[in-house]
């Protein structure tokens, strides 16, 4: 693939648009930094199209110009997720064909954990960033057990319920609470269930590293920002996908 | 009340819109029967925080709920904590409710529910202390009121709303005053995700929250205060809005008409729906919050823009009409009056369904006529901004009209980086130049703009109407085997919304107890202005 660069009106034209705001009262000077900032981003020539105060001692820019950059796709690396986002309605659909019964979630926070602001971002019907959360689901039955559940606790509620997937939320991080809790965690399940019965197991808080689920034990690890149509699409990609060979048209 | 009305605009039949709140008094009248047969843990300790008693102990756990729960597991919930704890004082167990709150969370008192003489002069004393803290919520009423005369008021409607969220409370204060000075006339505080789940109310300056401030008694303070100030700087009085909502409702509606806030969000279904928090426990916590900021003079935001994120616009527009007279009922139940009802509704139709912009004005249309003297809040678009901010500007100028058309009250300002990020100082005021627009150019065109009496607007308005009495008419006829008021049976079979919450499951439901023959609340009966 060949070398490209933006695109205004004409091939090879270079042109961008940007807007920011600086922390200056609107002057000639305002409007010559903001000049020099694009500059340094690599815009020349630089044009102040339009400049506002906003607010004391804010002033707002909007800048056209030339950028000499030149980008090359085949450079380009992404890290591609390993399962595909579902609406709910997929979803929902996925479920139905392939377990043929509604899919059980328990969620907990484990621990002396209080805060159930994740948990119940990803599992109560009200959601985060505009997605809505597990409960919303129509083939998905949320247990959420809530604040401070002992690991114990969660086990037995998992076999209560015949969990299919169990979702734990580990905010407070003091002293790596948040992994000595995961591990205590996937250790119990992995005592409690023959390898092949054991629930999915999923984790989820700011602080954690995606890449450490072998390592705590679990199938997946979330971290900050992940919304609940993220969590419903791996739990169904993982429990209705390779189990269920004949689905590969299906979608 | 009839007579002065001018003929609808929308050709709807006065028969009908009676019809509608008669179905609305009908469903709602065995709830608030069930409401005042039952008290909860919040409404007792809200009772103890018009009594005087905060703070909390080391572990961060407020004396109101180691008074409450000590009472509780002495002589259960049932005659309420009044009688019990000022009978405690009265014995001498501690000179004031903070001394009996410490003692008793050390195990060291024992409550007992006392009678005769006994009862008599628990009563008097309670009665005396919850009324000390309801005269402080009549005096910041009329602080209000003179502040407003002094300094001035909003200069026009719709009052503009805006909205801070940093999480720490003194990042919020220069934020909410850059908001006022930029026009905002209403500040909201976004409460920390989850502080709705929390039993207890969190004590202090807090710092740190999850997209969002805790609502606490010292943040209202302090904010309330910062912006006096910049009223006075401005020459306009600054209105300040909180989350009357989730397991605490009746103590932070306690807590805002101490602390003189102004606007409470405080919608009658909102936790059992979206927060499965228990209906009976919501309904309970609910009228008392409400019975509080009837008598604060605080103008209540109902919720009724969060159906239309779960369900879709065109086809749910009835729910809200619905909820709108339900919500209306309750609260003129508890004692709010017209000009203290922000029914909410919302600009959330898909763009690309055709004629939205004219749906979208038919409902809002129709809002405006059922409820004329209701200030109404307007709520942006949320579920159709994708993160094209150009788009966005687009359909907020259009939301924007929508409102300048139907003389909303309350206009929640919509950003064109909804969903991409929190506000940044541009989007805040770029947002507000799209409102000033768009209020300038079309202000008064409501005066000139009539729709035709058998066109689409009329029709549609007329239309949802109809559904929504039809809707109210099948919660009216819903039955379940516990035979449960109507409405619970309705709530339990997922007739709103899309959740299932029955009666007997939620959070907060071991919360809630039955009121025995004994039970005293001075709270209440001030409240209720009983003798």
């Amino acid at each position: 693939m060949s070398l490209i660069r933006p695109y205004g009106d004409t091939t090879g034209d270079g042109m961008v648009q940007l807007s920011f705001t600086l922390p200056i009262e609107h002057s000639k000077v305002a409007e010559g930094a903001a000049v020099q900032l694009a500059n340094k981003m690599g815009m020349d020539p630089a044009l102040v199209v339009h400049a506002k105060p906003m607010g004391e001692g804010f002033t707002f820019f909007v800048v056209y110009g030339r950028v000499n950059h030149l980008v090359d796709p085949s450079t380009v690396e992404v890290v591609e997720r390993d399962y595909p986002l579902l609406t709910p309605k997929e979803a929902n659909a996925s479920i139905k064909r392939s377990l043929r019964r509604r899919l059980t979630v328990v969620g907990a926070c484990i621990g002396t954990d209080a805060h159930t602001v994740g948990i119940d971002a990803i599992l109560n019907i009200k959601g985060f960033a505009g997605e809505k959360g597990l409960e919303y689901y129509r083939e998905i039955k949320v247990v959420n057990l809530g604040a401070q559940v002992s690991v114990p606790q969660l086990v037995e509620a998992a076999r209560e319920e015949k969990a299919d997937a169990v979702l734990v939320s580990q905010v407070v991080t003091q002293r790596d609470a948040h992994l000595l809790n995961t591990r205590e965690m996937s250790a119990a399940f992995r005592e409690a269930y023959p390898a092949a019965r054991r629930p999915l197991l999923v984790v989820g808080g700011p602080r954690f590293d995606e890449t450490m689920a072998d390592e705590l034990g679990v199938d997946r690890v979330f971290s900050r920002g992940t919304t609940p149509g993220e969590v419903a699409s791996f739990i169904v990609h993982r429990l209705t996908g390779p189990r269920t060979p004949t689905q590969e048209k299906a979608s | 009340m009839a007579a002065r009305r001018p003929v609808s605009q929308l050709g709807i039949d006065r028969a009908d819109v009676r019809r509608a709140r008669t179905l609305a008094r009908q469903v709602g009248k065995p709830i608030v029967d069930l409401a005042t047969r039952h008290t909860t843990v919040s409404v007792e300790r809200a009772t103890l925080r018009l009594a005087g008693l905060g703070g909390a102990d080391p572990d961060g756990t407020p004396w109101v709920n180691r008074l409450t729960d000590a009472v509780r597991a002495d002589v259960g919930l049932e005659h309420g904590v009044s009688l019990p704890a000022w009978d405690a004082l009265l014995r001498g167990e501690g000179d004031d409710l903070l001394t009996l709150a410490q003692k008793a969370a050390a195990g060291s008192v024992t409550f007992r529910v006392p009678e005769g003489k006994d009862a008599t002069r628990a009563r008097t004393a309670s009665r005396k202390a919850v009324g000390a803290g309801i005269r402080q919520i009549d005096r910041q009423r009329a602080a209000r009121e003179k502040m407003i005369a002094k300094v001035g008021d909003a200069p026009s409607k719709p009052w503009i709303y805006l909205i801070v969220a940093t999480g720490d409370i003194h990042e919020d204060i220069p934020q909410a005053q850059a908001a006022a000075r930029e026009g905002a006339d209403v500040i909201a505080v976004i409460r920390s995700t989850g502080q709705s789940l929390l039993d207890f109310v969190p004590e202090g300056a807090t710092r740190e929250g999850f997209a969002g401030t805790y609502a606490t008694q010292e943040n209202f303070r302090l904010m309330r205060a910062a912006l006096d100030e910049t009223s006075r700087e401005l020459g306009r009085y600054v209105r300040l809005t909180n989350y009357a909502s989730g397991l605490c409702m009746p103590e932070i509606a306690a807590l805002a008409g101490l602390e003189r806030l102004d606007m409470m969000l405080n919608d009658s279904m909102y936790g059992i729906l979206f927060r499965d928090i228990n209906p009976i426990r919501t309904f309970v916590d609910q009228r008392f919050s409400r019975q509080v900021h009837a008598r604060a003079g605080i103008i209540i935001n109902t919720g009724e823009d969060n159906y239309l994120t779960t369900a879709d616009a065109v086809e749910a527009a009835h729910t809200v009409t619905t909820s709108q007279l339900l919500n209306e009922y309750f609260a003129k139940e508890a004692g709010l009056e017209d000009w203290q009802l922000g029914l909410g509704h919302a600009f959330e139709i898909d763009p690309e369904v055709p004629d939205s912009f004219r749906l979208e004005l038919a409902h809002a249309m129709l809002a405006r006529e059922l409820f004329p003297d209701a200030p109404l809040k307007w709520m942006p678009p949320t579920r159709h901004m994708t993160g094209d901010i150009f788009k966005g500007y687009l359909l907020d100028g259009f939301f924007n009209l929508v409102g300048a058309l139907t003389g909303q009250g309350i206009l929640l300002v919509g950003m064109m980086t909804e969903a991409v990020v929190t506000p940044w100082i541009s989007d805040r005021d770029l947002a507000l130049q799209n409102v000033r627009y768009v209020m300038n150019a079309a202000g008064n065109l409501r005066e000139d703009f009539r729709p035709a009496p058998d066109g689409f607007i009329a029709q549609r308005a007329r239309e949802v109407l109809g559904e929504a009495i039809g809707l109210l008419q099948e919660i009216k006829d819903d039955t379940d085997s516990a035979g449960d008021p109507p409405l619970l049976a309705a709530i339990a079979d997922g007739t709103f919304g899309l959740m299932k919450r029955p009666a007997d499951k939620g959070r907060g439901l071991d919360g809630v107890a039955r009121k025995a023959r004994d039970y005293y609340n001075p709270a209440t009966e001030i409240l209720e202005g009983e003798k």
